[in-house]
Order: C-alpha cells, then sequence, then structure tokens
C-alpha cells in the first residue's frame, strides 16, 4: 500500500555546516509514528518539513504520492498541527480559536456547531470552556483545545510537536490516555514528536530514532532494544530506561 | 475591516467639507500684523455691510504667501504696499508710479485700487536716550556705530528692498543683525537687548515709547502707499465688492491710521471692533454682523481644531497602517519607510507647513496635509513594532493552520498589534492637537488664531483663549483612547485583565 507521507531524502540547510537530513521515512495510512531522539536532533524541523512549513533545500516531501508545495498555503489544511502549549491566540476565546479556519472557509453556523460538540467529545471538554480566552485555560485545557482546532477540518495526517511536553504529571497521563483513545477512535495517521521513550511507545506503531538530524533506527520499541543500529540507539534505550524506579516493573 | 472603510469615508468627507464651505464666500487675506489685519478687517465689514457674503483670513504671513495665495484664487483680495509691489513682487519690472505699477500687475490678472490715503513705509527706529547720547538723527549716522546692535524683522532681512538695500545704500558696518519677529523686536527694543530694529512708520508703538524715527536722508525706501489688491475677475463676479473696496480709497490718513493701529496694538480692542467702529464714524458704514461672543468664538474654533486634527488622523491612518504592515513584511523596504517618516519628524512644523503653500495653497488643505505628515511616524512605527513583536510561535501557528497571509494579518496580526497601533494613534492624536494651533499661520483657524493675535499683541488673556483649550483638548483626546482602548483591544489581551 502506498504511504499517506513520503520523505525521499528530504534535507534542510542551516548555515555551512548545519543540517538536517537527507531522510527517507514514509508514514503508512492509520499508523503512528513517533519521532523520537535527544534535544536539538532535528525532530520539530522534520516535522515541519512534513507539514510543508519549510521548503526541503534537497529532496521531497510526499502527500498522498503528490510533491508538496510549501507555498500553497491551503495544502496545509490537509494537516492537524499541535504544538507545546497549544498555539493558541489569546485574542480569540477557545471557540473562536477552535473555528477560526472553518469559519474562513464560511462553514454554516450549524456545521460548525455540530463538528465543535463531536470533538469536545472526543477531547472531553466541557461546553463552559470555549467561551475562555487562552489566558484563563489550565494548560491541559489549552492542548486539548489546540487539538480540537488541528481535527476540525478532518484532516488526512495529524502531526503533534512535543503536546504533552509542558504539563504536571498527573495532566499528562490523563492527556495521554485520551489522546490514544482519540487516534485509535478516528483511526488517523498520525506524526507525534517527543523526547520520551515511554511515550513514544505508548503512542507509536513504530518509531523513529534522530540523531544529529539524521534518522538513526526505525521499528518497535522491541527492535531498537534487541537490534539497535549503533551503539547510540542502545546507549538513548537504556539511559531512559535507567530513569524508571527500580522495582516499579513487573 | 469596515471600521477601515468607515474611517476612510469620514476623512474624505470632513475634507470634502472642509473644502466646499469655503467655496462661495470671497476671501479676504492680511499679513501677520495688526495694521494689515485691521485693513482687511475693514474691507471684510464693508463688503459685508454691501451684502457680498466674504471671510478674513487674518494673518496669514508674509507677502510672498499672501500673493501667491491670490494668484492661485484661494484668496480675492488683500492690502499690500505700493513699494512691496513694485520691488518685493514685481521685482522692479514695473513703470514709475501707480499707473506703472497697475499695468504690470493686470498682466497677472491682478488689479489695484487707488492710495487708501496713507504711506507707511519702511524706518528704523531706536531709543531717545540712545539715540540722544550718539547723536543719531539720520540713517546715515548709523555708519559711525558698528558696535550698534540691530534687531530686525524676518521680512525685512530678506526682501530686496529692506536691509540689502539699506546696508548698500548707507555702506552700513553693523556686524550684530539678527532676525526677530516684528513685535518681539518692540520689546527687545524697549529692554535694551537691541539698539535700532525696522519699524512700519504707522506703528502704533512709535507713539507709544516716544522712538527716534531715523530720517532716510539717501531715500533708499520706495513709497508704501496702502492699497488693495485682488483678482480682476472680481470686477466681472462681484462688481459691489470691488466698489466697497474702493471706498476706503483716499479715506484714511497717516494720523488715522496710528489711532487704529494703537487701538487695536496696545489699548488690546479686538480688531473686528476697531474696523467697525472706523467705519462707522468715518464712512457711516454699520457693520452687517455684530462681533461674536467667546462662547460662540470658542466653539468656531473647536470645531476647526477638531476638524484638522480629525481629518489628518484618518489620513495618517490609512496611509500609516498599510505603510507599517508592508515594513513588518519586506524588512529591507521597512528600513526605508521607517527612516522617510522619521525624517518628516525632523522637518520644523512651521516649514513643513510653509512647504505645503505652493502645493496646496493655503487655508484647511495644507494644514490637514502636514498634521497627518506628522501624524504618519507614531502610526507607522508603532504598527511595524506590534506586528514584528508577535511571538514567533504564534505567527507558525497562524501559518500551520492553511490560512492565506492576508487572512492571518486581518485575523490574528492586526488584532494581536492592535494595542501598540492603538498606542501609536493615541500619540499621533496628542500630538497633533498641538502641531493644529500652527495651522492658523496658514489660515486654517483653530486654537492658533487667538494664540497668534495674542502673540502680536503681546496679550496673554488672548493667547490663554487658544493655549488652554488646546491643552484641554489634548487631554480630552488622551481620555478619549485610554477609553476607546477599553472597546477596541480584543478581550484576550487587555492589560489590566485578571487572569
Amino acid at each position: 500500500m502506498e504511504p499517506l507521507l513520503e520523505l525521499r531524502g528530504a534535507l534542510k540547510r542551516y548555515g555551512p555546516d548545519a543540517s538536517v537530513g537527507p531522510v527517507d521515512l514514509s508514514v503508512p495510512a492509520g499508523r503512528t509514528l513517533a519521532l523520537i531522539g535527544p534535544s536539538g536532533a532535528g525532530k520539530s524541523t522534520l516535522l515541519r518539513l512534513m507539514l510543508g512549513l519549510l521548503r526541503p533545500d534537497r529532496g521531497e516531501v510526499r502527500l498522498r504520492g503528490v510533491p508538496l508545495d510549501p507555498d500553497d498555503e491551503g495544502a496545509r489544511r490537509r494537516y492537524g498541527y499541535v504544538v507545546q502549549g497549544g498555539g493558541l491566540f489569546p485574542h480569540l476565546t477557545a471557540a473562536e480559536n477552535a473555528v477560526i479556519v472553518a469559519r474562513y472557509l464560511r462553514w454554516d453556523k450549524r456545521r460548525v456547531g455540530a463538528r465543535l460538540e463531536t470533538l469536545s467529545a472526543l477531547a472531553r471538554l466541557p461546553p463552559e470552556v470555549w467561551s475562555r480566552f487562552p489566558a484563563e485555560l489550565s494548560s491541559g485545557q489549552a492542548q486539548r483545545v489546540g487539538l480540537v482546532r488541528a481535527l476540525f477540518l478532518d484532516p488526512d495526517l495529524l502531526l503533534l510537536d512535543e503536546p504533552l511536553g509542558a504539563l504536571d504529571p498527573i495532566t499528562r497521563a490523563e492527556l495521554q490516555e485520551d489522546l490514544r483513545a482519540a487516534f485509535q477512535e478516528l483511526g488517523k495517521t498520525v506524526v507525534i514528536v517527543t523526547h520520551d521513550l515511554a511515550e513514544a511507545a505508548f503512542f507509536g506503531d513504530a518509531l523513529a530514532l534522530l540523531r544529529g538530524g539524521r534518522v538513526v533506527q526505525t521499528g518497535t520499541l522491541a527492535d531498537l532494544i534487541r537490534t539497535p543500529a549503533e551503539p547510540f540507539v542502545a546507549r538513548f534505550v537504556h539511559a531512559q530506561r535507567a530513569l524508571k524506579i527500580p522495582g516499579a516493573e513487573a | 475591516m469596515s471600521r477601515a472603510a468607515l474611517a476612510v469615508a469620514l476623512a474624505l468627507s470632513l475634507a470634502g467639507r472642509a473644502a466646499s464651505a469655503e467655496g462661495a464666500r470671497l476671501r479676504i487675506g492680511s499679513k501677520a500684523f495688526v495694521e494689515s489685519e485691521v485693513l482687511g478687517e475693514l474691507a471684510h465689514e464693508l463688503l459685508s455691510a454691501a451684502g457680498v457674503a466674504a471671510e478674513h483670513r487674518r494673518a496669514l504671513g508674509g507677502t510672498r504667501v499672501l500673493w501667491e495665495a491670490l494668484l492661485r484664487g484661494d484668496l480675492d483680495a488683500y492690502p499690500d504696499y505700493t513699494g512691496t509691489i513694485s520691488k518685493e513682487i514685481l521685482g522692479g519690472a514695473a513703470g514709475p508710479g501707480l499707473s506703472g505699477i497697475r499695468s504690470a500687475l493686470a498682466a497677472h490678472g491682478i488689479g489695484v485700487t487707488d492710495p487708501l490715503g496713507f504711506e507707511d513705509t519702511y524706518a528704523l527706529g531706536m531709543r531717545p536716550a540712545l539715540a540722544g547720547r550718539l547723536g543719531i538723527r539720520r540713517i546715515s549716522d548709523l555708519a559711525r556705530h558698528p558696535e550698534l546692535r540691530l534687531g530686525l524683522t524676518h521680512e525685512f532681512l530678506d526682501r530686496v528692498d529692506g536691509w540689502p538695500a539699506l546696508r548698500a545704500g548707507y555702506a552700513l558696518p553693523q556686524r550684530d543683525v539678527r532676525g526677530l519677529d516684528h513685535d518681539l523686536a518692540y520689546r527687545a527694543l524697549a529692554a535694551g537687548q537691541i539698539d535700532v530694529t525696522d519699524l512700519y512708520s504707522t506703528d502704533a508703538e512709535i507713539r507709544k515709547q516716544g522712538l527716534v524715527v531715523l530720517e532716510d536722508d539717501r531715500h533708499v525706501f520706495p513709497e508704501y502707499q496702502a492699497v488693495f489688491v485682488y483678482r480682476r475677475e472680481l470686477e466681472e463676479r462681484a462688481p459691489a465688492a470691488v466698489a466697497a473696496l474702493r471706498r476706503l480709497e483716499g479715506r484714511i490718513s497717516a494720523a488715522e491710521m496710528i489711532d487704529l493701529n494703537a487701538r487695536a496694538q496696545i489699548d488690546r480692542e479686538p480688531v473686528p471692533q476697531v474696523a467697525a467702529a472706523f467705519l462707522r464714524e468715518h464712512l457711516g458704514v454699520a457693520p452687517a454682523e455684530g462681533s461674536e461672543g467667546l462662547a460662540a468664538r470658542l466653539l468656531a474654533r473647536t470645531r476647526e481644531h477638531l476638524e484638522l486634527v480629525g481629518a489628518a488622523l484618518l489620513l495618517a491612518l490609512a496611509a500609516a497602517v498599510p505603510l507599517g504592515v508592508w515594513s513588518a513584511r519586506r524588512p529591507a523596504a521597512g528600513r526605508v519607510v521607517l527612516s522617510a517618516v522619521g525624517i518628516v519628524q525632523t522637518v520644523p512644523s512651521l516649514a513643513l507647513l510653509v512647504f505645503m503653500i505652493p502645493l496646496l495653497g493655503i487655508g484647511t488643505g495644507p494644514a490637514v496635509a502636514a498634521l497627518s505628515l506628522y501624524a504618519l511616524l507614531p502610526i507607522v512605527r508603532n504598527t511595524h513594532a506590534g506586528l514584528t513583536g508577535i511571538a514567533p510561535e504564534l505567527l507558525e501557528s497562524a501559518r500551520s493552520l492553511g490560512l492565506p497571509s492576508w487572512a492571518r494579518l486581518l485575523r490574528i496580526e492586526l488584532p494581536l498589534a492592535s494595542p501598540a497601533i492603538l498606542a501609536g494613534v493615541k500619540t499621533a492624536a496628542v500630538i497633533a492637537v498641538g502641531t493644529a494651533t500652527l495651522g492658523a499661520l496658514v489660515g486654517a483657524g483653530g486654537y492658533g488664531q487667538p494664540i497668534l493675535t495674542g502673540i502680536r499683541l503681546a496679550s496673554v488673556p488672548t493667547i490663554l483663549e487658544g493655549a488652554l483649550p488646546a491643552a484641554l483638548l489634548a487631554l480630552g483626546v488622551q481620555a478619549l483612547f485610554d477609553a476607546l482602548e477599553r472597546v477596541l483591544v480584543p478581550r484576550g489581551m487587555r492589560r489590566d485583565r485578571k487572569v
């Protein structure tokens, strides 16, 4: 089956000796790919290449087999993009934030209302949240509103950049569960960036481990543990597993 | 968006209103000194009494400004002097006498009345004590005293028949020669800060201060008979107006003119009252309308002032916000735009007003244009700062949604920048309220009118009649914008918001 999203030798340069790529990566439809790696490994840059916010200096990004044109602003409406903190606009209420693109596209009111209701349930947001401004939301609520905004147009592909990064552990655990349930219910193709191996394994059907702008290894968590492609993979996996409290694992 | 459209429409209608309100009436001008104002007011009241709708644009400036305005048709008539016309306006090209002037002016489509009866020639004056001690009676005596300090009016310094002719004609050696306003020069003379100043021979102050008028023993100064110049088309369009002007021919003697000047300048009688009294006593003319009360004056000036500020602000807004957006989007162009509006700001406001005269004539037009140029900088700069100050992650968030550039600008970027833009407009408005007082110099009226008159008459109450309301208006504008901030700035980003 043709992958929904495919990177072919995609490379983005930053100055003479900093670059991300070349990366070859494909995301099959309906699956979740977790991009993982240490800070500065190029995870967010890779996500921006996938979204067409950045134009690759070499190679290409294909969505459903068609090369992505970063000048085609409308093409980004086929994606849902969630950033850390939700990326909400402070001058708009939660509802205005969520429906901004639908309103630009002149959806009729009933359709907007119905969609908001469906997604509220999915994101487990109480109705009173919608009239509040971002500054009045808890960080978990802001993140959920960001998710509703990203899903509003029913995109082909959902991209999440460290969506749980700034949350306290309890909120984080709740949102993890709710996010995974939502992904499963929607059957969406998802790319999620995280630096946390456990979170990556929790969400991802497959993991792609990045280091210094290159994909070092792709596979399941078990693949990464059993057959590390290079010593760095073993080090990364071991460092994160060592953080687990001794005796907490069965 | 609809708000912006409304603003532009309002600006255009204000400008249109200002233009059309000036259409039908004849416009009499006067130069920025008391005698010219009195003569202008005499003409204004005579015309009004003859049933000709007319207004008096008082104290517009110097000869050049008035002459250009007359040629352009911004003015229909104003009082001038034969010497000024032949030397300064016609550059010495006229034949001898009034008939020479008349035929030379006719070539420009300008007519001239017969002399009004008095001569107001240039002269030099000194304090009697100093003149007596040094034994100075004639201008030629000045050549022996190079240490004397001369304070001359700006126009006299520049005019070909003024200081340049005098210095050459008498070989005057003085080095300490400075430019002063005419009325300030008298005070500087009284205070002993200067020793010699140029006078008009009908100045009220000569009598008041007992000044010694030095004899022009080499006859450098030409004859300065007072006359009215007017657009010749008036003879067809409004013959009654020309007839009314001509009623003043030969009717004002030098003594009477000094008396009129003294009443206006020293006794501080309002000019319209001085003119009305003269017309009643000497020509048996009852002025058509009585002088208006303080409240009516204030109301009219407030309206003029608000129109100036409002129209200027709306025009500036319509230009500055797009300029600010453009400079935020294109950093290279932005630097050019920001320095250009910065340079405009460094041009002295008075000079900017005067630059506008050849382009737009006199009246509301040039004042609004100059004021709106001044209002550009704070608005452009704040729009630019507001837009470039938006957090990059919000900009990316907006791009990631797939909204096109203009939709991002209208729905996200401008609202986020709105507190900064509004602060810029507030600054521009407060500055405009202050600067608009200079509009009176080009005949745009407003609170500057009494300030100007007050400075000329050294009358603090008259100055305050303009300065106080201007200060109050500035405070009011400030308060208005503070209130607007509460309405216009999106609720989610007000500073005082409790979270």
